[in-house]
């Protein structure tokens, strides 16, 4: 084989494993992400129910109502609407009412949200941004929350 | 005044980074030989005063003199010593200050020990490094100065993160910029080779060193943060393809082709352009890193702050490096002369496909952690990708390149036998399938996945001893003599054979915890029990204690295998008053290789606790086996070390003797 046909080869097959590589990210990228929505934009896109979804905002205080074998009913708030999550498991270190919260899962006919993952922030210094961007949309963030929410240095 | 002292020496540190930046491409340039030597005395001043910075900073958390900012925002009189030093690095300041630190460390070992390096090419790297440090030692004195002073010192100081408080600070992030860090020697290497416009092979056995160091505290750092998040985060996973993760997967996986490709260079002489752009390629991976944790775009564990300046910095240093690195190989690499030949069947072909794989690998993972950037950025909609997208992209790139491993280093140079290689790992080959078979017959068919899973793992380990025993000939020749061979074998081979058997240790422990762990999820009341996987947990009742800074309350469980005590897990629940926040101690108990993992849930007042429950079969094999990489990398060094400085010349002049 002359060089430039070596060269060749080598660029055959280089090509092939990205275009495999593609093929394998682009078909990801449609079935295996996960949309956010806040509680005001389930209510208004008419979401399938049965989509997995994020949703984010704050737990509504004096929502939360725990039940029989680790069952946890709350109601996830951006100030303009709610939305009812039921989840089964052990909630985060900071999930507490009046606090952000992100939950994963999937919209039940009935409008209520059957969540399998429930995310709290990670300290009390800050919000997921999810959450400050929902509060943000609907209006209800306040500059003394960016205190808590954003930076950690003055 | 000691935090002055310490913003002083950063000072000075800088002022000699920008003599060090200039004055020995001048001297290569008018051949003044003392202008070059200059360098090296400033890469080691730099180090020094950069050390003194750090110690300043050290010094003032261990005195907690909340009158500096940093000290007062992150530590706390209350906290144990260790953590007083490890939160030094546990905020956005002080962790660039010590990236800096072991940054102009790596500048000063090329200082000292690359004295038998062709003293323009010193010169040379050592500036480009001088540049990568000033550009830091700017961020830091403008936009994350760890040593501001409050205007009025408070009394107590708000507490380091309570998460953080661990051990594992102690070890991941050091040992992590030891990896991200050590790849800006390939980088400083790659470039000035572009700008002398030549490059041999001479180049890549001294390459060759630095990222294997780079490559080894890369992978262990890797691997203690996953250890450090398994039990520290409470629900016992080892990787959750977090963006942060992500971002030092990145350099990992171009480091590790890096590795591979400059083996080919330093041998045959081929693929240097290639080599060169890897270089490039895995220290501005290790900037993105740092600009995606630092530059507050996500929000995580590891975002201490964020401050927009600070990130339109980061992006700065990151397009004059990344960007000027490329331009610069656009504009030279053209010039560099072309190498060896070889068919693509060959040893070279077998390691051009490594590189192929994981660098396309390294694309889709970093398509998948950037993808929701961009969309947001463009669209303002919000998605997350996780798992799901990295186990249909990721996982189908890595099976053929774990298949294809063992076929690497049994290939000859230049023209191999693929038939000859593939009867050599027949045996290899049969005892995999005899691991699919049976596990496939023991799992009762349920899935695939996991018996073809352990069948590659143990057939790439099988692979990887295949190489060594046919190279000592254990079993051909007499004892003595195989174990003559062995002696003499480079210690290379024993280091390629070591890091090989490590990917399938670790490929072992995830298809085992992946397959095969076990998990319940109960609320229960004291005196009652669980039972999982063939042991017995007893709840004994709760107990209350105070450490050093906070207040625990701990659930006491009585292990049980079949029946026989075995000992007592504590899984706790600490509430940090600095912070008014609470953290969850997950229990520990390791049996063999694998683990029961306790993690408490939610505390109720009459005293009844949910928890979760976990066993993880061969867990410890995931991290075991990052570890045997290290090793092998480590082996592998003690050869170059001893090989380096031996001129190839001298062994060419001595005439072998014919076999």
């Amino acid at each position: 084989m002359t060089r430039k046909q070596r060269r060749l080869v080598l660029i055959g097959a280089s090509l092939s494993v990205l275009a495999i590589a593609a093929a394998l990210v682009l078909s990801a990228l449609r079935d295996s992400i996960v949309f956010f929505n806040s509680p005001t934009d389930v209510a208004d896109r008419n979401l399938a129910p049965g989509t997995r979804m994020r949703i984010g905002g704050l737990v509504k205080p004096g929502s939360v109502a725990r039940g029989e074998n680790l069952r946890v009913r709350f109601a996830v708030t951006d100030g303009k609407t709610d939305i009812a999550v039921h989840y089964q498991g052990i909630v985060p270190d900071l999930f507490r009412e009046g606090q952000g919260v992100v939950a994963e899962g999937k919209l039940e006919p009935g409008g209520v949200f059957a969540a399998d993952t429930v995310l709290a922030k990670h300290d009390e210094r800050y919000m997921p941004r999810e959450v400050v961007d929902a509060l943000k949309k609907s209006g209800r963030w306040q500059e003394g929350e960016a205190k808590s929410a954003g930076s950690a240095t003055k | 005044m000691i935090p002055e002292l310490g913003n002083y020496a950063l000072v000075l540190a800088l002022a000699l980074g920008l003599v060090q930046s200039v004055a020995p491409i001048i001297g290569a340039r008018t051949h003044d030989a003392s202008l070059m030597q200059l360098a090296s005395s400033t890469a080691l001043m730099q180090f020094v005063f950069v050390g003194l910075s750090f110690l300043a900073l050290v010094v003032c958390y261990v005195t907690s003199d909340f009158s500096v900012a940093t000290v007062y925002e992150n530590s706390h009189s209350t906290m144990p010593l260790v953590y007083k030093v490890t939160s030094v690095w546990g905020n956005h300041e002080g962790s660039m200050l010590l990236w800096v630190l072991i940054l102009s460390l790596f500048g000063a070992l090329v200082g000292v020990f690359g004295n038998n390096l062709p003293s323009v090419l010193k010169a040379h790297v050592l500036a480009v490094q001088s540049w990568i440090a000033c550009a830091f030692y700017l961020f830091i004195l403008f936009t994350s100065n760890p040593f501001l002073r409050l205007a009025e010192a408070p009394f107590e100081g708000r507490d380091l993160n309570p998460i953080l408080q661990d051990i594992g600070l102690a070890i991941h992030p050091p040992l992590l910029y030891l990896g991200y860090v050590g790849f800006s020697i390939a980088f400083s290497f790659a470039i000035a080779a572009l700008i002398e416009g030549r490059i041999d092979a001479a180049w890549a056995r001294w390459v060759r060193p630095w990222t294997l160091v780079a490559w080894m505290f890369l992978t262990v750092g890797i691997a203690m943060g996953s250890y450090w998040a398994y039990y520290e985060l409470g629900w016992g996973g080892f990787w959750f393809w977090d963006p942060v993760e992500n971002a030092s997967l990145m350099p990992w996986l171009v480091g590790t082709a890096l590795l591979h490709s400059a083996v080919v260079m330093e041998k045959r002489n081929a693929l240097k352009v290639w080599t060169i752009l890897l270089a490039i390629l895995a220290f501005s991976l290790s900037l993105v890193g740092t600009f995606l944790v630092r530059s507050g775009v996500l929000t995580s564990v590891h975002t201490f702050a964020n401050d927009p300046a600070r990130g339109v910095f980061i992006l700065a240093i990151l397009v004059l490096f990344i960007g000027g690195g490329l331009a610069l190989f656009a504009w030279r690499a053209p010039m560099l002369k072309q190498g060896g030949l070889f068919a693509p069947i060959s040893r070279e072909g077998a390691l051009v496909f490594n590189n192929l794989f994981f660098t396309t690998a390294c694309l889709t993972v970093f398509v998948g952690t950037l993808y929701p950037l961009a969309l947001e950025a463009l669209t303002g909609e919000k998605i997350s990708v996780g798992a799901p997208f990295f186990n249909l992209t990721f996982a189908p790139l890595f099976i053929p390149l774990l298949f294809a491993m063992p076929f690497g280093p049994l290939m000859a140079w230049k023209r191999g036998d693929i038939l000859g290689v593939a009867q050599r790992l027949i045996t290899a080959f049969g005892i995999g399938i005899v691991v699919v078979a049976v596990t496939f017959i023991m799992e009762g068919g349920k899935s695939v996945l996991a018996p073809f899973g352990l069948g590659l793992a143990v057939f790439v380990m099988i692979g990887a001893l295949i190489d060594l025993v046919e190279r000592v000939g254990i079993f051909r020749v007499p004892f003595s003599a195989a174990r003559q061979r062995a002696a003499g074998l480079p210690r290379s081979v024993w280091g390629t054979a070591l890091a090989h058997c490590g990917i399938a240790v670790t490929l072992f422990g995830i298809v085992s915890v992946g397959s095969w762990a076990t998990e319940r999820i109960i609320a229960l009341k004291p005196t009652q029990t669980i039972s999982l996987s063939g042991y017995e947990l007893s709840f004994d009742g709760l107990v209350q204690r105070s450490g050093p800074n906070y207040r625990e309350a701990a659930a006491k469980f009585t292990v049980r295998d079949a029946g026989v005590p075995i000992g007592v897990m504590e899984p706790s629940k600490r509430s940090f008053a600095a912070r008014a926040t609470t953290t969850t101690e997950a229990a520990l108990m390791t049996r063999g290789l694998s683990q029961l993992y306790l993690s408490l849930g939610d505390v109720s007042e009459d005293g009844s606790i949910s928890v979760r429950l976990y066993y993880k079969p061969m867990v410890l094999l995931i991290w075991l086996g990052a570890i045997v990489m290290a090793l092998g990398a480590a082996l592998s060094l003690s050869d170059r070390r001893l090989r380096i400085g031996v001129p190839k010349a001298a062994a060419k002049s001595v005439p072998q003797p014919a076999e």
